[in-house]
C-alpha cells in the first residue's frame, strides 16, 4: 500500500523528541521511591467542610480540597449515600449512582416547576442546531420517535 | 452553564465562587472549550453527574482573587489552567503524576480531581462559566506567555498535552507505524504529536469523513474510514505487511461505534461502561510485543476487552490522564517555535449564553465541527 508521506522526515519537529529510553514507564513517572512512604507526606491544610461530602470508603480521610457543588439531596441523595457505603470495586456503588443521576433529572424538573420556571426543553437540547444544520436527519429522528411512540400507545390500548 | 440531565444544558446565574481554601484562586474565564470527554457527561454516561453541575475543564482566564497562601500568581495575571487539580505535595504529584493527585478528590480513589467533571472526579464546578474557583493555585495555573494567542493557550490545558502524552506513552521508535483510533480533537492532536517521536507512518481511523479529511491535512497522516472496510483489523494487518502496527492509540473511549455487540452491551443496555470497540481494535491491530496507549475516557465499573490477546501477544498497555503540568514547558516551546498550531483545531466560537446549541453542534457533529470554544459575554 502506498504511503502518503514519503517525505515525512520534513514534517516540522519530526523525531526531535524521540527517546530510546522511553521503555515502558519513563517518562510518565519520575520515580523517587516516595511510594514506599505511602501517605506520609506533608498535606495542605484541610478545606473547611461547608456541605455534605460523600467520601470513597477506599480512603481513610477526606482529601485536603474538594468541590462543594451540588451536595446530595432528595431521593437521589439518599441513593447516593447508599452507594458510597460500598467500594469503587462494587456494582452496588456505581449502578445506584447512575440510577440516582436519572432520578435527579426528574427532581430537577420538579424543582424548576416549584420555582415557577417551565424548562425550555427544546432550547436546552439545542434542537435549533439540528434544524439549522441537519433538517432532514432531524425530521427522520422526530418521525421515528413519533412512530415508535404511536406503536407503544396502540399496544397499551390493545392490552387494556 | 448548568447540566439538567442527559442532552440538556442551559445558562443560569449562579453565585460568585468563593475562596474556600487559602491556596485557592478565583479566575475570570475568558475562553473555555467543550471537550470530547464532556460529551460523556452530556450523554449521561458518567456516574454521579448531578443536575446543577457546571462542566468545563479546558479554560483560560484572568486571576481575579487569590487566597492568602498563594505566592506565584497575582491579581490580573492571564493564566491557563490544567484540567487536573493537583496539590504538588503528595507522592504522586512529586513523581510527576499530576493527573493522579491524592489530595484533590475525596469521592473516588481511581481518579484525581478534575474541574467540572462530575462528583466522581471531585465535585468541582468547571470553567464553562464566567468565574471559577481554582484550588492549589500555585501548582496548576501557568501564566500565559505574553506572545501566546489565548486560543492556543486554551488548547494547552488538555487537548495538546493529552494528544502528546498519548503519543509519548506509545514509546514510538524511529520508523514505527502508529495507528490512532478516533479523529476527534485529541486523536488529531495525537496524530500530529506522534511525528515528534520519529515514526515513518501515522494512520488515523474514524467513521466521520469531514474529520478524516481535516486530520489528513492538519496532522500529515493517512486517514481511513472504517465504514468503508469489511474489517478494520484485517485492513490494518494488511497495510502493515500482515504484521500489525507497532503502536496503537485509543483516542475514542466509551462511546465508540463500529461493533454491534459492544454497542448493545455498552450503550443500549449499559451492561458495561460504554463501548470499548476502539480499544478492542487497538489490541487486535497492534503487533505482538507492541504497545497500546489509551487516553480515551472510560467510566466505571468495567469494559469488555480481549485481555487474553493482551497476554498472548505480550502487549504493553500504557494509559493515564495527561500530566499537563509536566508537559507544559515542552509544549509551550513547540507552540512558540511554530511546530504546533493548536488553534488550527478550532472551528466554532460560540457565546457562553448559547452553550446548549454549542453542545448539540459538537455532539451531533454538525456543521463540520471539530472544536468549539465558548466565550463569556463582554459584561463579565
Amino acid at each position: 500500500m502506498k504511503k502518503q508521506h514519503q517525505d515525512y522526515k520534513n514534517i516540522p519537529g519530526w523525531g526531535m523528541d524521540a527517546d530510546p529510553e522511553n521503555e515502558p514507564n519513563y517518562p510518565m513517572k519520575n520515580y523517587t521511591g516516595d511510594d514506599h512512604h505511602r501517605s506520609d507526606y506533608k498535606r495542605s491544610a484541610p478545606q473547611p467542610k461547608d456541605v455534605e461530602i460523600l467520601m470513597s470508603n477506599e480512603r481513610p480521610k477526606i482529601s485536603a480540597v474538594f468541590g462543594n457543588s451540588v451536595p446530595p439531596s432528595g431521593l437521589s441523595g439518599m441513593i447516593r449515600r447508599y452507594a458510597f457505603k460500598h467500594s469503587e470495586d462494587r456494582y452496588r456503588h456505581w449502578l445506584p449512582l447512575i440510577f440516582a443521576d436519572r432520578i435527579n433529572m426528574f427532581e430537577g424538573v420538579v424543582d424548576d416547576l416549584r420555582k415557577g420556571y417551565f424548562p425550555n426543553i427544546i432550547a436546552e437540547r439545542g434542537w435549533k442546531m439540528e434544524v439549522k444544520h441537519n433538517p432532514k436527519g432531524f425530521a427522520v429522528k422526530i418521525a421515528t420517535a413519533a412512530a415508535v411512540g404511536y406503536m407503544i400507545f396502540l399496544m397499551l390500548k390493545k392490552k387494556k | 452553564m448548568e447540566y439538567r440531565g442527559p442532552y440538556r444544558v442551559r445558562t443560569v446565574e449562579k453565585p460568585m465562587p468563593q475562596i474556600l481554601h487559602p491556596e485557592d484562586a478565583i479566575i475570570r474565564v475568558t475562553r473555555s472549550c467543550i471537550c470530547g470527554s464532556d460529551l460523556h457527561l452530556y450523554h449521561g454516561m458518567v456516574p454521579d453527574t448531578r443536575v446543577g453541575s457546571t462542566f468545563g475543564h479546558e479554560f483560560v482566564g484572568v486571576v481575579e482573587e487569590i487566597g492568602p497562601l498563594v505566592q506565584k500568581l497575582k491579581v490580573g495575571d492571564q493564566v491557563l489552567v490544567p484540567f487536573n487539580i493537583a496539590c504538588g505535595k503528595c507522592n504522586f504529584c512529586k513523581q510527576g503524576l499530576f493527573g493522579n493527585c491524592h489530595e484533590s478528590n475525596p469521592m473516588a480513589t481511581a481518579v484525581g480531581g478534575i474541574f467540572g467533571y462530575s462528583h466522581t472526579a471531585g465535585g468541582y464546578d468547571g470553567g464553562q462559566a464566567e468565574y471559577v474557583r481554582v484550588p492549589y493555585a500555585d501548582v496548576g495555573p501557568t501564566v500565559i506567555p505574553p506572545d501566546m494567542d489565548p486560543d492556543d493557550a486554551v488548547l494547552l490545558t488538555d487537548v495538546v498535552p493529552t494528544g502528546y502524552q498519548a503519543a509519548e506513552m506509545g514509546g514510538i521508535k524511529e520508523g514505527d507505524t502508529v495507528v490512532i483510533f478516533g479523529a476527534g480533537p485529541i486523536g488529531i492532536m495525537a496524530a500530529r504529536c506522534a511525528w515528534f517521536f520519529g515514526p515513518s507512518r501515522v494512520i488515523i481511523i474514524d467513521h466521520v469523513d469531514y474529520r478524516l479529511e481535516f486530520a489528513k491535512n492538519y496532522a500529515y497522516c493517512e486517514a481511513y474510514n472504517f465504514k468503508d472496510m469489511e474489517d478494520p483489523v484485517v485492513f490494518l494487518k494488511k497495510t502493515t505487511d500482515w504484521y500489525g502496527a507497532d503502536v496503537c492509540i485509543d483516542c475514542v473511549g466509551c462511546e465508540a461505534e463500529g461493533n454491534s455487540l459492544q454497542t448493545f452491551s455498552g450503550k443500549v443496555t449499559l451492561m458495561q461502561a460504554g463501548t470499548a470497540t476502539a480499544l478492542q481494535w487497538a489490541i487486535n491491530s497492534v503487533k505482538k510485543g507492541g504497545i497500546v496507549s489509551i487516553v480515551g475516557v472510560y467510566g466505571p465499573p468495567f469494559n469488555l476487552i480481549p485481555i487474553g490477546n493482551v497476554l498472548n501477544k505480550g502487549l504493553t498497555i500504557r494509559a493515564n490522564q495527561a500530566s499537563v503540568k509536566r508537559l507544559l514547558p515542552k509544549l509551550i516551546a513547540h507552540v512558540q517555535e511554530g511546530r504546533l498550531n493548536p488553534k488550527g483545531l478550532i472551528t466554532h466560537r460560540v457565546p457562553l449564553e448559547e452553550v446548549a446549541d454549542a453542545y448539540r453542534l459538537f455532539s451531533s457533529k454538525l456543521d463540520n465541527c471539530i472544536k468549539t470554544v465558548l466565550i463569556p459575554s463582554a459584561k463579565s
